[in-house]
């Protein structure tokens, strides 16, 4: 799996158990993952098999009940809420199939939000973030709100946003879930691009193997537990 | 500052809702500092009051009167430093709501008694000089366009002149300043020796006495004294601090204070209500977008401190601009047309209105904004 490439992400023995009142849903059992640095992985698996539950985990959205998440050598598990956010902040795109920009930004405030949290000066964050929509090619779009864009649009200034940090590892999850056909192509097309040409590590969850077939690599996800084939 | 984009933005998200809550608050602010105008005229009086100076009247009512001769017995007594009359005229100008005070007075006495009334050397001396001389505070001047040289034509139902004449004319010699923003410069002095010698009845008969003291931490050991110098007369005195004596008129309307406090207190409460639904809905209907900031690295405490910011945003440009717009109202002058000589908006009040706003800020934001701290953002997510 590690084909010469530093290992990015390694996931040892997570348990994630959710609590419904008196109930224990075991949504992930002693799950083991290693993602190598530049690699594009997709997740599958039918709904309600824990691909946002391990999504989460591996972006510090979410705790595992046991195991231990490392990313870039570090256990963020273990990390306090404070220093997680800023590790977030530091090391984490995120894309969401919602896109969840903030539809009383433009799409260049949406894209420069991240950068709020760092020291940047304003003229040094615009700059980014305007090379953020550069490479998604949104440029032209920056000063519409999102209500003024199309789905695909919104979705491109939803990667700008991602990406507007440099971040260590992105995470997509369903980034083609709410557009058609061609807008979810486009999308891909750039993920790829983002993987290929600029080296970002992806995982990305889907349900649709069109858009898994866009990846290097695609772990299917069975109730808790990873595999290389879909389950028959 | 450069969060502040983000947090007026979201304030703009419900633009009919936010800009009706901002006027519920301006309005409130509104009535605070109008409030605060007219509990500050009713206690204007106490605030300004002399340390040092006593008020001596009738035993039964300020209406009764005292002998012209009590003054010189009064200044006999240990403690007190001089004395000087007063009388109640009552008289008005051009018609019945152009109410001011008019009270005929000794003037050498009065300058020395209240060196809080500024008045020019030359002013000072031209009502030394004229026997129907009469000085009028700045604002009583400028209200009615009075100017040094007029003649003042005040009709009076209670002291007709001998000539049997309702009329008395006065000529303005002078305009006094207030020393300070609360001393009273809505009243109109003239001189006892022409009132006296003019008065169709009451000759020797004063309204009440002004008593200075030296010693203001004798002030109940000399009223005392001055009220057992008179006991047992046909006119007895009751003696208290100028201070007690102006609080005292002011409680005949009422408690002023309590009353105020109470109507403030209902409309903030109601205020509270409002802003505080309208930040419960502003986190409520942006659930999933709030997660998505702490999925990006917002702290807890940063989107707490983002709620919060729009709370204190809302309640600071509302209330903000309600105490521009009461201090502007107040700046119009007293809405009595002179009930209310000293009227105007307070800085201690204006720094409580600032620390109010805070405070609504803060008790509107608070659950909200723990409400959005707590939020779990893969739960939020979901949504």
């Amino acid at each position: 799996m590690n084909d010469g490439r530093g290992l990015l992400v390694r996931v040892n023995s997570v348990d994630k158990v959710f609590h419904r009142g008196s109930e224990e849903i075991h949504v992930l059992g002693g799950l083991d993952l290693e993602i190598p640095e530049g690699e594009f992985l997709a997740l599958m698996g039918p709904s309600g098999s824990g691909k946002s539950t391990l999504l989460n985990l591996l972006g510090g959205l979410d705790r595992p009940s046991q195991g231990s998440v490392e990313v870039g050598g570090q256990r963020i598990d273990r990390l306090s809420d404070r220093r997680l956010a800023a590790w977030r902040a530091r090391h984490v795109g995120l894309v969401f199939q919602f896109y969840n920009l903030m539809p009383v930004l433009n799409t260049l405030q949406n894209v420069e939000l991240p950068l709020l949290l760092t020291r940047l000066s304003r003229t040094r964050r615009r700059e980014q973030a305007l090379l953020a929509l550069d490479i998604v090619g949104l440029s032209h779009r920056q000063h519409h709100f999102p209500r003024q864009l199309s789905g695909g649009e919104q979705q491109r200034a939803g990667i700008a946003r991602a990406i507007v940090t440099d971040p260590t590892l992105l995470l997509c999850d369903e980034p083609t879930g709410d557009l058609d056909r061609k807008s979810g192509d486009e999308i891909l097309d750039l993920l790829q691009a983002l993987n290929r040409e600029q080296g970002k590590t992806i995982v990305m969850v889907t349900h649709d193997l069109h858009a898994a077939a866009r990846a290097t690599r695609t772990l299917y996800l069975t109730k808790g537990t990873l595999t290389r084939e879909p389950e028959a | 500052m450069k969060y502040l984009g983000l947090v007026w933005g979201n304030l703009k998200r419900r633009k009919l809702r936010t800009l009706l809550t901002l006027l519920s608050v301006l309005v409130a602010f509104v009535l605070f500092g109008y409030l605060a105008a007219i509990r500050q005229a009713f206690s204007a009086g106490v605030d300004v009051a002399g340390a040092d100076r006593l008020i001596v009247r009738h035993k039964v009512s300020i209406i009764q009167f005292l002998p012209e001769t009590y003054e010189a017995r009064m200044e006999q007594i240990p403690g007190v430093a001089n004395a000087m009359h007063m009388t109640w005229f009552g008289g008005e100008y051009q018609k019945p709501t152009n109410f001011f005070a008019q009270i005929p007075v000794v003037p050498e006495e009065l300058f020395d008694m209240y060196p809080e009334y500024l008045l020019s050397d030359a002013h000072r001396a031209a009502f030394l000089a004229t026997r129907t001389g009469a000085i009028a505070g700045r604002r009583t001047a400028e209200r009615f366009g009075w100017q040094v040289g007029d003649r003042i034509p005040i009709k009076v139902v209670a002291w007709r002149r001998k000539d049997g004449a309702g009329f008395w004319e006065f000529d303005l010699v002078g305009i006094y300043d207030g020393a300070e923003k609360g001393t009273d410069d809505t009243q109109f002095f003239f001189r006892h020796d022409y009132f006296e010698e003019a008065r169709a009845w009451g000759s020797g008969l004063v309204g009440w006495y002004v008593v200075r003291i030296d010693d203001p931490a004798r002030a109940a050991e000399v009223a005392a004294a001055i009220d057992a110098e008179f006991a047992n007369s046909p006119r007895e005195t009751k003696a208290e601090p100028e201070g007690a004596f102006v609080q005292g008129f002011a409680n005949q309307v009422g408690d002023i204070g309590l009353i105020m406090t109470a109507i403030v207190a209902a409309v903030f409460f109601t205020i509270l209500l409002v802003a505080g639904n309208t930040m419960a809905y502003a986190v409520r209907e942006r659930t999933s977008e709030l997660a998505m900031l702490k999925a990006i690295g917002f702290t807890d405490r940063g989107v707490l401190g983002l709620v919060l910011g729009e709370s204190l945003l809302l309640a600071g440009v509302g209330g903000g601009l309600g105490l521009v717009l009461a201090w502007v109202l107040v700046s119009t002058g007293d809405p009595t047309g002179g009930s209310l000589p000293v009227f105007f908006f307070p800085a201690r009040d204006l720094a409580i209105g600032i620390l109010l706003i805070a405070v609504l800020a803060l008790a509107a934001g608070i659950l909200p904004a723990l409400q959005a701290q707590r939020l779990q953002i893969a739960d939020a997510l979901r949504r």
